[in-house]
């Protein structure tokens, strides 16, 4: 499953977990052989309005399956979960910790978006 | 002649003074009061008018069809405002975010967008003798009132004397409300609250290069900076209404001063002769 990350800076499996999906800094996103895709984010970083729709619009672009932030917002949820794209919501710190979390079940997809927009 | 009452800070007392402002110069010829908070429109919560006629304002939307579309992204890549998301599914549209430009449908080449309207709000409107009352009510769950605030000011009488209860802030909201208007009445309060605010407030409208004039409301609470600021800036203060207990116990009652408070009266009666005085010039 390809998987994209919500991070703040590339560091490949060691990147940091951005808390924020829409406003994160940018994506990273590792295939089923590992490779990895950086996709900066600093358009909607920036962006006055509706930047988890368009950081939502990047992922599903990647073609990735699957996202893992620590907060999506409602918005961001509809375009994802409309694609079809699941959305994994957890604490983890690194990209590495949040992948090993999905391999041992510990770290479920969620239905719903876990706050409101602009907390 | 058109005055925008706006103050920065909010709570400061615009309700109080265009209400009763309004009030003063209906008693001897026709003005028009516009509440234009559309968030948190209240001037009529002191009015009690009654037979109030309203019309829902529009904005322009739009539909799109997912069998003409290609997917090809071009109005979402359009869209500065972050309002389409384009899935393999079919377009999601967010009306809420959108600003009603057309820019999407200018961009597609299938011909699959389509121009409607989309309620946002309510004008209601209403003559009662000299004084012509309307405000505007945004739609609970509805993000952007400036295109409700410029739907409202078309109720403005051209040609006649208009008062205009603008939004607290300096954000959009109160920008188009102030906008174009002959004269911006920043009403503050004497606290360093007040004071900061006021500076946000002059600071925006020098921006927009607005004349405006400052009343200080509460006047004897918190301390002197405000009129500190205002010799310093040489900003005209028109009127100071005093802190007064009486004033506050009629206000919460939500009935009107003028008329029924002597010293808050007085005050009105100077902002009166001062804009009487700016129209003759």
């Amino acid at each position: 499953m390809k998987i994209a990350f919500s991070v703040t800076a590339n560091n490949g499996l060691d990147s940091l977990i951005d808390a924020r999906f829409g406003r994160a800094s940018g994506f990273l996103v590792i295939g089923e052989a590992n490779e990895t895709q950086y996709i900066s984010n600093e358009q909607n970083l920036n962006a006055p309005q509706g930047a988890g729709i368009q950081a939502a619009q990047y992922i599903l672009d990647s073609g990735a399956e699957a996202v893992v932030t620590a907060h999506c917002g409602p918005k961001a949820f509809r375009v994802l979960s409309g694609s079809g794209i699941k959305v994994y919501i957890g604490v983890e710190k690194t990209v590495k910790d949040a992948l090993a979390a999905i391999a041992s079940g510990t770290m479920k997809a969620t239905d719903n978006a876990n706050v409101e927009g602009h907390w | 002649m058109d005055i925008a009452i706006a103050s920065g800070k909010g709570g400061t007392g615009k309700t109080t003074i265009a209400v009763n402002l309004a009030l003063a110069l209906a008693e001897t010829q026709p003005v028009t009061l516009l509440d234009c908070d559309v968030e948190e429109p209240n001037c009529n919560l002191f009015l009690k008018i009654q037979d109030l006629s309203c019309k829902k304002a529009e904005v322009p939307s739009f539909d799109f069809d997912n069998e003409l579309c290609s997917r090809c992204r071009k109005c979402a890549d359009v869209c500065r405002f972050n309002a389409i998301a384009v899935m393999p599914s079919g377009v999601m549209f967010f009306p809420e975010l959108c600003h009603g430009c057309g820019g999407c449908i200018l961009s597609c080449g299938t011909g699959a967008i389509t121009e409607k309207t989309r309620a946002i709000g309510e004008i209601s409107s209403s003559e009662q003798g000299l004084l012509r009352f309307a405000d505007g009510r945004l739609n609970v769950g509805e993000t952007m009132a400036p295109p409700l605030i410029r739907t409202l000011k078309e109720q403005l009488n051209d040609d006649g004397l208009n008062i205009m209860d603008c939004p607290p802030g300096t954000s959009c909201a109160m920008i188009t409300a102030v906008r174009d208007s002959d004269i911006v009445i920043l009403v503050t309060e004497p606290t360093p609250f007040g004071l900061n605010d006021l500076r946000l407030a002059v600071a925006a409208l020098r921006e927009m290069a607005m004349p405006f004039v400052v009343i200080v409301n509460r006047d004897g609470v918190g301390d002197d900076q405000v009129k500190k600021y205002c010799s310093e800036e040489q900003i005209k203060i028109v009127a100071a209404i005093p802190d007064s207990r009486e004033i506050a116990e009629i206000y919460a009652r939500g009935e009107t001063l003028y008329g029924r408070h002597p010293e808050f009266s007085n005050q009105i009666d100077v902002v009166v002769k001062w804009l009487k005085q700016e129209a003759g010039q």
